[in-house]
């Protein structure tokens, strides 16, 4: 149990597995699942389906943190990229075929690519200050959108496109499966190799890596196209999802969502050490907390408050000094526990 | 004396981290009016108490008095807020503000509720002037200065505070002799004014020059407390180490090395010809040769680091030429001198070679990691295997792997640092200040690895701040003043003095 207490994933946990007790207190069939038609249903899978984008851009999130960046770009890069693939679907003389699909991931996925480099440009090359240089791109992304919509929703009827948000793949939604092998991609290519190390590494002194021979700028490059890609697939389900593109709207206030996530799955914005599950299961916490407001009947209003007040909760039980206050309380505190020091 | 009542008395002191005890049963007092030093090897545990002391880590078991006051403080800020002033082993001061921010920090004079700047440059120059630093500009980023003078402006802060207490950690490991005597002067002063200070430091003669008890510690436990006049070096060294004189044979001087052969039949691995950078240092003219030790000497601030940066394109040289082996070459950055099998071990550790967070194994294999690329994983087995052999042949402690490298002592630390550059076994290693917080057991250590090295043919660029070490290893001595290389002296039988004439007198 001690041991369990002091992994970095502990409170996280703790906080979903509450979360959903709550649900489950207020509504009996609340974590029950149920087959019907080959698919599988119930509010564990909604909640899934609905945070696939927000996991999936976290995760992005997650590698740039790590390397003491951010991207405030992402929800830019949703609208442009559900424009781009929408905007082609419509033009294109077969609507409905499923090599246009395929297409307009392409054209998606190579967006999120472009804007990526951009913005690890930016930041690695040109050394703008990484919320500066992707505040850049949040702003102007959605203007971008807007043209390639030619400020309109774009609606499309293509079943295949429909499929990435709203199918369905061995009994579970499209979109759950892809976050899953992007999760399962990033952990691997991350753990694998020594790019995860890598990413510490720069992320805890950058100065020190570049003495010992890193290659910083290659390393930021990656994880802002790693980001701006996952954010291009997040779009993609989005749109898919509604079966149409809003520029406007489409990934609004996704950054937020995501930064969230990262931070609440336990990992510093300071940079440095970082863990994906932690962040998949931050993503849960958000994403089960919209659906708590709903189970417990909280009016509008008070969502942001409630939502808001759960997360200050869990940061502030990973904070080392609010953790040594609550040990202090119970007993007498232990040295190599202690908060890390500046010596 | 012992009638007295110590400033601080510590009893029966324990700490313990997971896996490591690192203070048991330890026994301290400190009086006022004297220098106490506190003694033992790398990782004996004596950053650990003086961390007790100053409530950066809260003990286990056992009592602190100080002033006769049960106390036990629960942050640093408290501990200094009771007169205790502390300079810890690295220095913790703010590098991107001012020396006139750093000093005054929080204790600003001010005039009707805001900040009286003009006070504040005063006080700064008066307490600067007490410790003879008149050259140092109040306004100047603390960051511009060398990390010498960033740790007299540590002690500068203390001094402002009025301590009853003063603790230096190795305050010295960084200093060149003149600076060493400035800092003893202001020792003095303080000691006389009343204060009682503790010192740390792995140079002997300054523990028996300053000091008036010591309290020496070994593996976490107390070994004794006693006057400086009444322990022999030898027996200090025997009681740290916890062996007897024999074994002392052991730690004996690094044995004299077959010179490098040098001249104009052989190429050197790298010349440099008029190599220089702006604002930073010029005119340096300097070839090494295969299995050649080389030495830079000078005061501090003269130059050195700033040299051995531009060999490893840590800055960009905009003057001059470099030849690596002959062939002219441009060092852009770290990573194309990596290429060409150059390696640096910093003098700064904290800033420019920890990765703190990161384990012991991952710091280790940090340079050679980076050199293969992040496709390129090193494979467990193999990093396991280097990892263990570098424990081993350094003596690094605790030998695991896994410890996160911020919770090592300053020494062991150093000890995976210069590992770093090994593993990767490169052709020229620039060492700036590698024996710099080590013990005298480990030192000796690694001056015999840099004599084995070269023997082995690696070319090795020597820097400290310690003459007496750059003779005995080197085989040339290249001197620097002033940001220029000022004469080359090769080794046979070269004193210190005759360096120190060089130094102070310009050309040969
Ligand atoms: N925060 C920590 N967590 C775990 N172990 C620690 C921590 N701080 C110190 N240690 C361990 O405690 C022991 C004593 O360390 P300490 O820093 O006190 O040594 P030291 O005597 O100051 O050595 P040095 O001369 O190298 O500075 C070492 O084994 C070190 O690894
Ligand atoms: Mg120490």
């Amino acid at each position: 149990m001690k041991s369990l207490m002091k992994n970095r994933l502990a409170w996280p946990v703790i906080a979903l597995a509450a979360l959903l007790l709550l649900n489950q207190i207020f509504r009996p069939d609340f974590l029950s699942l149920r087959m019907q038609d080959g698919h599988l249903y119930g509010s564990i899978i909604d909640i899934m389906r609905n945070g696939a984008p927000t996991i999936l851009i976290a995760l992005g999130m997650t590698l740039v943190i790590a390397t003491r960046g951010i991207d405030l770009s992402v929800g830019a890069v949703v609208a442009i990229a559900g424009a781009a693939s929408c905007a082609y679907i419509a033009a294109s003389p077969e609507p409905a075929s499923p090599v246009t699909a395929a297409m307009a991931v392409l054209i998606a996925v190579l967006a999120g690519l472009l804007l990526g480099v951009w913005n690890g440009f930016l930041v690695s090359t040109v050394g703008v200050q990484p919320i500066i240089a992707t505040l850049v791109l949040m702003t102007a992304g959605r203007g971008i959108a807007q043209l390639i919509t030619g400020g309109q929703i774009v609606s499309v009827s293509n079943d295949h496109y429909k499929s990435i948000g709203a199918g369905y793949l061995f009994t579970l939604p499209v979109s759950i499966l892809i976050t899953a092998a992007v999760f399962v991609l990033a952990a691997v290519l991350t753990r694998r190799t020594a790019l995860g190390i890598l990413i510490e590494a720069v992320g805890i002194n950058p100065v020190a890596s570049r003495l010992a021979g890193l290659r910083s700028r290659n390393i930021i490059w990656i994880v802002y196209v790693f980001s701006a890609v996952c954010a291009a697939i997040a779009g993609l389900m989005i749109s898919s999802n509604v079966t149409a593109a809003d520029a406007n709207n489409a990934g609004l206030y996704i950054e937020m969502d995501a930064i969230l996530a990262v931070v609440i799955g336990g990992t510093s914005l300071a940079g440095g050490r970082y863990t994906l599950a932690g962040t998949v299961i931050g993503a849960f916490i958000i994403q089960t907390l919209t659906t708590t407001v709903y189970t417990l009947g909280i009016p509008p209003e008070v969502t942001l408050v409630f939502k808001a007040l759960v997360v200050i909760t869990v940061c502030l039980l990973q904070a080392p000094k609010a953790r040594n206050l609550l040990r202090s309380l119970k007993a007498a505190p232990k040295p190599g526990t202690k908060e890390k020091v500046a010596i | 004396m012992n009638e007295i009542v110590p400033v601080v008395e510590m009893t029966d002191i324990a700490i313990g981290f997971p896996g490591v005890k690192a203070l048991d049963g330890v026994n301290f007092r400190l009086f006022q009016g004297e220098v106490h030093a506190l003694m033992g090897e790398n990782g004996a545990g004596k950053s650990t108490l003086i961390k007790a002391l100053t409530g950066v880590y809260t003990i286990d078991s056992g009592t602190i008095t100080v002033l006769g006051e049960h106390k036990q403080f629960s942050t640093p800020a408290a501990s200094q807020a009771a007169g205790i002033s502390t300079v810890y082993q690295e220095v913790n001061l703010c590098p991107n503000l001012t020396v006139e921010e750093n000093v005054l920090l929080g204790r600003e004079p001010r005039r009707r509720g805001s900040i009286d700047w003009k006070g504040v440059r005063s006080r700064t120059r008066e307490v600067l002037a007490e410790l003879h630093l008149n050259h140092v500009d109040p306004g100047s980023l603390l960051s511009s200065h060398s990390i010498a003078v960033q740790q007299l402006i540590a002690i500068a802060r203390s001094v402002e505070i009025n301590a009853k207490v003063l603790i230096l950690d190795e305050p010295t490991s960084s200093l060149d002799a003149d600076e060493v005597n400035q800092l003893f002067r202001v020792i003095r002063d303080l000691r006389d004014r009343g204060v009682a200070i503790l010192f740390v430091s792995h140079f002997l003669e300054q523990v028996y020059e300053i000091s008036d008890r010591m309290t020496v510690l070994r593996n976490g436990k107390l070994v004794g407390e006693y006057l400086t006049r009444d322990l022999s070096r030898m027996g200090l060294i025997s009681k740290m180490i916890g062996k007897e004189m024999e074994a002392l044979a052991e730690l004996d001087q690094a044995p004299a090395r077959t010179r490098a052969r040098t001249g104009s039949e052989v190429t050197p691995f790298v010349e440099a010809r008029g190599l220089g950078r702006k604002g930073s240092v010029s005119n340096v003219d300097l070839s090494i040769y295969p299995g050649e030790v080389v030495g830079l000497a000078g005061l501090l601030g003269a130059g050195r680091t700033e040299i051995a940066r531009l060999f490893f394109g840590a800055d960009k040289a905009d003057e001059g030429s470099i030849r690596v082996k002959g062939v002219s070459q441009r060092i852009r950055s770290p990573r194309a001198a990596i290429d060409k099998r150059i390696g640096f071990c910093s003098e700064d550790r904290k800033e420019e070679g920890l990765i703190g967070d990161l384990s012991v194994r991952d710091n280790l294999m940090l340079a050679m990691q980076a050199s293969k690329g992040w496709a390129r994983r090193i494979p467990r087995r193999v990093q396991d295997e280097l990892v263990a052999e570098y424990i081993a042949t350094l003596d690094i402690r605790p030998a695991n792997p896994d410890a996160l490298i911020r919770n090592l002592s300053g020494g062991n630390q150093q000890k995976v640092l210069l590992a770093r550059w090994l593993i990767t076994s490169p052709e020229l290693l620039i060492l700036d200040e590698p024996t710099r917080g080590i013990d005298i057991g480990a030192k000796t250590q690694i001056q015999k690895l840099v004599n084995k090295l070269a023997t082995e043919g690696m070319s090795i660029l020597f820097i400290s701040s310690e003459l007496e070490e750059v003779l005995r290893l080197s085989d040339r001595v290249a001197v620097i003043k002033d940001r220029e290389m000022v004469a080359e002296i090769k080794n046979d039988d070269v004193s210190v003095e005759d360096v120190m004439t060089v130094i102070a007198g310009g050309t040969q």
